[in-house]
C-alpha cells in the first residue's frame, strides 16, 4: 500500500488542541455553541462542524499519581475502510494517490447508521440540514497540493509527523519499541490497518473509549 | 531569558516550576520535545497535574507560595553532597567572598531591619574589602564568613523532612526532583529552568527567581547552552515594552528613572555609575553616562546641550521613595488622587488583582481612553455587574487600534530575539496602528502648549517628535534607527571616524559627551550601516546549537546567551566539548558574541571576570541589592492556611507593603476561606481575553470559566463535577463550573491537611455572555517588595455550592 499516512505520537502531545482548531480553520467549519461540563474536552463530540477532538482523560496511574492522556480523535483512514461496506456508486471514495478515504456530496443518500456502524472508531456523522456525510477529508485537498494536514502543520511539538506511508508505519514501530522501555504497555495501533497510526504509552482504554475500535 | 527558546533543546534536565508552559507557551514544548529526544529529563513542580506534568518524566506538587523551601532544600542537598561544580564556583561565583561583620541572619529576620519602615538597612549585607576596595576572597571556601559557607548555613535548615512540612511535598519527591536536577552541576551536564508568573506573582516572587539563580550557580549552568534562568514571558512583546520602560522606575534600556535627590545630570550619573577597585572587573555599568546622554540626545536632539546638562532637568523626577507601580497607581486612582488614564493595550478591569477595587477606581476617573482592537471590560466597566451608569462620571473615549499584523515593526521574544515583522493588511474602519495615535496625540499636545504655554512647556516643546514618514505616519524605520542611534557631529571613535547621521554601529561607540544619541543603548546594533539587523532571514548554524546568529537579532550586540564566558574553563575551552557555545583559538572567541572580547581567564593581564554587568564581576550567590535580604527565605503569602511559617517566628515577607483600605481585606488561616487559591491561564484564551474570547473556534474550546479542585474537596463539600459554584475570597466572588479532578490533591503539611483550587483569568462579563468573569476579582493587593507584582498566585478563598443552581 503506498500513499501517505499521520503518525500521531500521543507520548508527544501536550494537548495544545492547535490541530483542532486549524482543522476547523481550514474546512471552514463553524464554532459551535458549548459549555463547560467539567473537563477542558470540547466540544462533546464530533459533528458535521468538528471533524477533529482532542480527547482529555484522567486517571490515578499505578504509581498513585495522575495521569493525564490526550488523544486527538480523527478518522483513521483505514485501508480497508469499514463505512465503505454501503457504498454503491462513488459516495466514499479513496484517493488511490494520497490514500484518503473521502466522503463526497453525494454521501447523503446513504444510510447513515449503517455507515457508522461500518466504522470501528465511531467517526461519520450526519450534517441534519443536507443529509450529507461528514469527517476528516486527510486534507486531500492540501496533501493534493504538496501541502501537510492543517493540523499537522499546526502541531507544534512534532506529536503529529506526514509522510509517505512505509516511512510512517516504520517510525511508528520504531516509536513503539522506544517508548516498550520506559512504558511496557507502549503501543502503536494496528499500523498495517489504518493510515493514521496511533502510538499510545499505556491501555487504549485509557485514552479514549474508542481508541482501538469498537 | 538568559538564553533562548531553541536553546532549551541543548537542556540534559529541564525544571518547569512556576510556568504550565504545554498550556501557555505551547510552542517552547517543540524544543522540550527535542531536548527529551536527545536524552533530557523534564522536571515539573505544579500545585496542579497539568499539560506540562503530562510529558514530563518526573512529576510532584507543591503548594501555592512554598517554592522558596522546595528551592531552599535543593541549595542544601547540592552544596551538603557537594553536587556543584567547584571550580566554576570558585573562579565565577562570589562564593569566596567574605562578608562583612554586620552581615546576620536570625529567626526570620537579616540584619539591619527596621519594623516601622518595614525596611533593611541593606548597607549591613555588603563585602569586607582589602586596603584597595577589593573583596577579599577565601578561594578554599572554609573561611566561615565566605559567602559559601554562610549559604550552608542559611539552608542547613531546610531539611526534606522541614521542606515537606512547608510545602507538601512528599519527601522522597523531594530527593528524587533534587537528585535529578542537581546531576546537571557536572561539566558535561546543562540543566535549566522554565518558569513564568508561577513564580513572579508572590510577596516573594524576585527571591524565588534568585533561589533558582542560586542553584543555577552551583551547579554551574549560567552561561552554558542548554542552562541559564529562563522567564517564559506571557506576552509576544513585553520583553520589548520592559526594555522600553513601560515602567515607572527605569528609563529605556534599564537607566534608572531620576529622583528628586539628583536634581542635576552629574549627580543623576555618578550616583548610577558603579566605581569599582578591581583592574580585572569590566565593570559595564562604568559606561552609565554614554547611555543616559545618548537617551537624552534623543530625547531632545539639538536642544539638548552639555550647558543644560542635555535637558536633564526637563524630565520629570519620582520623589525618593516613590513607588508607582500597579498597586499603588490604582490605590491613588481609587483615592480619586488620579484625573485621567490611558488603558493601552490592555484589560486592567480583569487583569489587575483585586479588580473589584480596580474596577470603582475607574470610577473615580474624569476621564478614560481605552485604546484596543476590541471593546473589553475596562472601557465598558461603566456598564458592569453591579455598577450604576448614571453614577459614574467618568467619561469614556474608545480608539480603536491596530491589530499585530496591521502595522510594521518589531516585536522582541523572550529570549530577545528582535524580530521585524511586516505588514500583513490594512487596519478595519478608523484603526489606526498604535505608533500613528501617539504621535498624533503629541502633535495635538505640543501645539496646545505652543499656544497656551501652561506651567512647564519646554519639554514637551523642546521633544524631539519626527518619526514619521512623508506622508505624516508614524514611520517604524525611524523610530527602531532612533533606538539604534547616530552620530550626531562627525567624530573619530577607537580609531574609526563617523560622519554627522552614520548610525552607531554597537553601544561601545556611543558617547557621554552630546556626540551620539540612544534611544535606547541595548538596542545599538540592532539597525546599523549594514542594514535592518531585525529583519535578517539567514539560517546558518555553524555550531549546531540552534543559535542562528543571522536570523533577526538579539540585545546585546546579538549575544544569544548571556554571560557565555562562564561556559568556558580558564584557558578558555568549553566546559562541555560536545557543545561549544564560544571557544578560545588562541587569538579571538569563535561561536557566540562573547561578553566581551577579552582574553580567557588563564590571561591574568589581560582578561576580565565573566559577569561583567555586576560590578566585581561574578555571579551572586549573595545578593545584597534586594529590598528582602542577600539569601532568598521561606515566607508564607500574605494569605495563607498555616497559622505560623514553620521556618522561622517571621510569618509573612517582612518587607510588603500591607495595603490597608476598605477594599484591601486579606484573612489568614480564616476558617471562612481555608482553601488555598491560585489563578491561571488557558492555552485558548490569550491574558484577559480580550482577543480570543470573541473567536467562536476558541471559545467553543474553551467557554467557561471553571475551577479545578480535587475529588477529596469535592467531597468535603458535596460538589460535584460540572456543577457551578461559587469561589469567594475577602474581596470578591466568582461563579465556576466546577472541574472535580484527580490532578489536585490534598496537601498533607505535617498534621493539616490542606486544600488548593485554580481558576482561570482569561474570562470578563463583556463576552461571552455565559462565559464568567475573572479570577482576578478573588486575588489580593499586596505585592513583592522589590517589583510590587501582585501576589496573585497564592491567597485564600471559600468553594461553596451555588445554591439554587444557575
Amino acid at each position: 500500500m503506498s500513499g501517505y499516512s499521520i503518525l500521531v505520537d500521543t507520548s508527544k502531545c501536550t494537548a495544545c488542541r492547535g490541530c483542532q482548531i486549524a482543522c476547523k480553520e481550514w474546512n471552514q467549519l463553524a464554532g459551535t455553541a458549548t459549555k463547560n461540563t467539567g473537563s477542558y474536552e470540547n466540544p462533546k463530540d464530533l459533528s458535521s462542524d468538528t471533524y477533529k477532538i482532542v480527547r482529555f482523560a484522567e486517571g490515578q496511574g499505578a504509581n498513585g499519581k495522575a495521569f493525564w492522556h490526550f488523544f486527538t480523535e480523527q478518522c483513521r483512514h483505514c485501508l480497508s475502510p469499514g463505512c465503505m461496506a454501503e457504498v454503491e456508486e462513488d459516495e466514499i471514495v479513496v484517493d488511490e494517490k494520497t490514500g484518503a478515504v473521502v466522503y463526497t456530496p453525494k454521501t447523503k443518500d446513504l444510510d447513515f447508521k449503517a455507515t457508522l456502524e461500518g466504522c470501528p472508531y465511531d467517526i461519520p456523522r450526519q450534517d441534519a440540514k443536507t443529509k450529507v456525510l461528514t469527517k476528516c477529508t486527510f486534507c486531500n485537498d492540501r496533501v493534493g497540493n504538496g501541502m501537510l494536514p492543517a493540523c499537522v502543520k499546526a502541531c507544534p511539538t512534532g506529536a503529529m509527523t506526514f509522510g509517505k506511508r512505509d516511512e510512517i508505519v516504520a517510525a511508528a514501530k520504531k516509536r513503539e519499541a522506544e517508548l516498550k522501555k520506559d512504558f511496557p504497555k507502549a503501543v502503536a495501533l494496528t499500523p498495517d490497518d489504518v493510515r493514521v497510526i496511533y502510538v499510545l504509552k499505556d491501555d487504549p482504554k485509557t485514552y479514549w473509549k474508542y481508541a482501538a475500535g469498537r | 531569558m538568559t538564553n533562548h527558546w531553541i536553546d532549551l533543546k541543548n537542556s540534559d534536565c529541564i525544571l518547569i516550576m512556576g510556568s504550565n508552559a504545554a498550556a501557555n507557551h505551547p510552542i517552547s514544548m517543540k524544543w522540550v520535545t527535542k531536548a527529551k529526544e536527545n536524552g533530557g529529563k523534564v522536571i515539573s513542580v505544579d500545585p496542579r497535574f497539568t499539560q506540562t506534568s503530562a510529558i514530563a518524566d518526573f512529576y510532584t506538587a507543591l503548594r501555592s507560595g512554598t517554592d522558596i523551601a522546595f528551592l531552599g532544600g535543593m541549595i542544601k542537598y547540592i552544596l551538603d553532597n557537594k553536587k556543584y561544580h567547584e571550580d566554576y564556583v570558585v573562579n565565577y561565583t562570589n562564593a569566596s567572598f567574605i562578608v562583612g561583620d554586620k552581615y546576620d541572619f536570625s529567626d526570620g529576620l537579616f540584619s539591619g531591619y527596621d519594623p516601622k519602615k518595614r525596611a533593611y538597612d541593606k548597607s549591613l549585607w555588603s563585602f569586607k574589602v582589602d586596603s584597595k576596595g577589593i573583596p577579599e576572597k577565601d578561594a578554599k571556601l572554609a573561611n566561615p564568613r565566605s559567602v559559601l559557607q554562610l549559604l550552608k548555613k542559611h539552608y542547613s535548615r531546610y531539611t526534606p523532612e522541614k521542606v515537606s512540612e512547608i510545602t507538601g511535598t512528599p519527601v522522597e519527591d523531594l530527593k528524587t526532583a533534587y537528585e535529578m536536577y542537581a546531576s546537571t552541576g557536572t561539566k558535561d551536564r546543562a540543566g535549566t529552568i522554565m518558569y513564568a508568573m508561577g513564580w513572579t506573582q508572590h510577596t516573594v516572587g524576585v527571591q524565588n527567581i534568585r533561589a533558582m539563580s542560586i542553584i543555577q550557580l552551583l551547579l554551574g549552568n549560567i552561561g552554558l547552552p542548554g542552562g541559564g534562568v529562563n522567564a517564559l514571558r506571557g506576552e509576544s512583546n513585553v520583553q520589548g515594552s520592559t526594555d522600553q520602560a513601560i515602567l515607572f522606575h527605569i528609563w529605556p534600556g534599564y537607566l534608572k528613572a531620576s529622583v528628586a535627590s539628583l536634581p542635576t545630570l552629574d549627580e543623576y550619573n555618578k550616583k548610577f555609575t558603579p566605581k569599582v577597585a578591581d583592574p580585572l572587573a569590566a565593570n559595564w555599568w562604568q559606561n552609565y553616562p554614554k547611555y543616559s546622554v545618548s537617551l537624552l540626545k534623543s530625547f531632545f536632539g539639538d536642544t539638548a546641550t552639555k550647558e543644560n546638562g542635555f535637558g536633564y532637568s526637563w524630565l520629570p523626577k519620582l520623589d525618593d521613595g516613590q513607588n508607582c507601580s500597579w498597586l499603588n497607581l490604582f490605590d491613588s486612582m481609587y483615592d480619586g488622587k488620579i484625573k485621567g488614564f490611558f488603558a493601552w493595550g490592555q484589560n486592567p478591569a480583569c487583569s489587575g488583582a483585586n479588580s473589584n477595587k480596580v474596577r470603582k477606581a475607574l470610577g473615580k476617573l474624569e476621564w478614560l481612553v481605552n485604546v484596543n482592537i476590541f471593546d473589553n471590560e475596562t472601557g465598558s466597566f461603566w456598564k458592569g455587574p453591579g455598577e450604576d451608569p448614571k453614577a459614574i462620571k467618568t467619561e469614556v473615549f474608545m480608539l480603536p487600534c491596530a491589530a499585530s499584523v496591521e502595522k510594521e515593526g518589531s516585536i522582541i521574544n523572550s529570549g530577545r530575539w528582535n524580530q521585524w515583522r511586516y505588514k500583513a493588511c490594512d487596519p478595519p474602519g478608523d484603526a489606526k496602528p498604535d505608533g500613528d495615535i501617539m504621535i498624533e496625540l503629541m502633535h495635538e499636545i505640543k501645539e496646545l502648549y505652543k499656544k497656551e504655554g501652561g506651567k512647564f512647556p519646554t519639554p514637551i516643546l523642546n521633544l524631539k517628535w519626527d518619526y514619521v514618514n512623508d506622508k505624516g505616519e508614524f514611520d517604524a524605520h525611524k523610530m527602531a534607527k532612533e533606538l539604534n542611534g547616530y552620530f550626531l557631529a562627525d567624530v573619530e571613535v577607537q580609531g574609526q571616524k563617523f560622519k554627522k547621521g552614520d548610525l552607531v554601529p554597537s553601544f561601545a561607540f556611543l558617547q557621554a559627551d552630546g556626540t551620539t544619541s540612544s534611544a535606547n543603548w541595548l538596542y545599538c546594533n540592532s539597525y546599523t550601516g549594514k542594514g535592518n539587523m531585525m529583519a535578517r532571514r539567514n539560517k546558518p548554524d555553524p555550531t549546531g546549537l540552534g543559535l542562528f546568529s543571522e536570523w533577526a537579532w538579539c540585545w546585546p550586540v546579538n549575544r544569544r546567551v548571556l554571560y557565555n564566558r562562564a561556559s568556558v574553563d580558564l584557558d578558555g575551552n568549553p566546559w562541555n566539548p560536545k557543545r561549544p557555545l564560544i571557544k578560545w583559538d588562541g587569538k579571538a572567541w569563535v561561536g557566540d558574541v562573547p561578553d566581551g572580547g577579552w582574553p580567557p581567564m588563564s590571561d591574568k593581564e589581560k582578561t576580565k571576570y565573566p559577569f561583567i554587568m555586576k560590578p566585581e564581576g561574578f555571579g551572586y550567590l549573595f545578593g545584597p541589592g534586594l529590598n528582602d535580604g542577600p539569601f532568598p527565605e521561606h515566607y508564607e503569602p500574605l494569605e495563607c492556611p498555616v497559622p505560623e511559617n514553620a521556618m522561622s517566628k517571621q510569618f509573612i515577607n517582612p518587607t510588603v507593603k500591607i495595603f490597608g483600605g476598605e477594599m484591601d481585606k486579606h484573612f489568614t488561616c480564616d476558617p471562612r476561606y481555608p482553601i488555598v487559591g491560585t489563578t491561571y491561564r488557558v492555552t485558548e484564551h490569550w491574558q484577559t481575553g480580550i482577543m480570543t474570547r470573541w473567536q467562536p473556534w476558541l471559545i467553543e474550546a474553551q467557554p467557561q470559566v471553571f475551577v479545578e479542585m480535587s475529588e477529596e474537596l469535592a467531597k468535603l463539600r458535596g460538589i460535584t463535577n460540572g456543577e457551578m459554584v461559587k469561589v469567594s475570597s475577602a474581596r470578591g466572588e466568582v461563579q465556576c463550573v466546577a472541574m472535580v479532578t484527580t490532578r489536585f490533591r490534598p496537601f498533607k503539611l505535617g498534621k493539616l491537611t490542606v486544600h488548593q483550587v485554580g481558576v482561570p483569568w482569561c474570562f470578563g462579563w463583556v463576552t461571552p455572555k455565559e462565559g464568567g468573569e475573572s479570577a482576578n476579582l478573588l486575588t489580593p493587593t499586596v505585592g513583592d517588595p522589590n517589583t510590587m507584582i501582585p501576589e496573585s498566585k497564592a491567597f485564600m478563598v471559600n468553594v461553596e455550592k451555588l445554591k439554587g443552581g444557575a
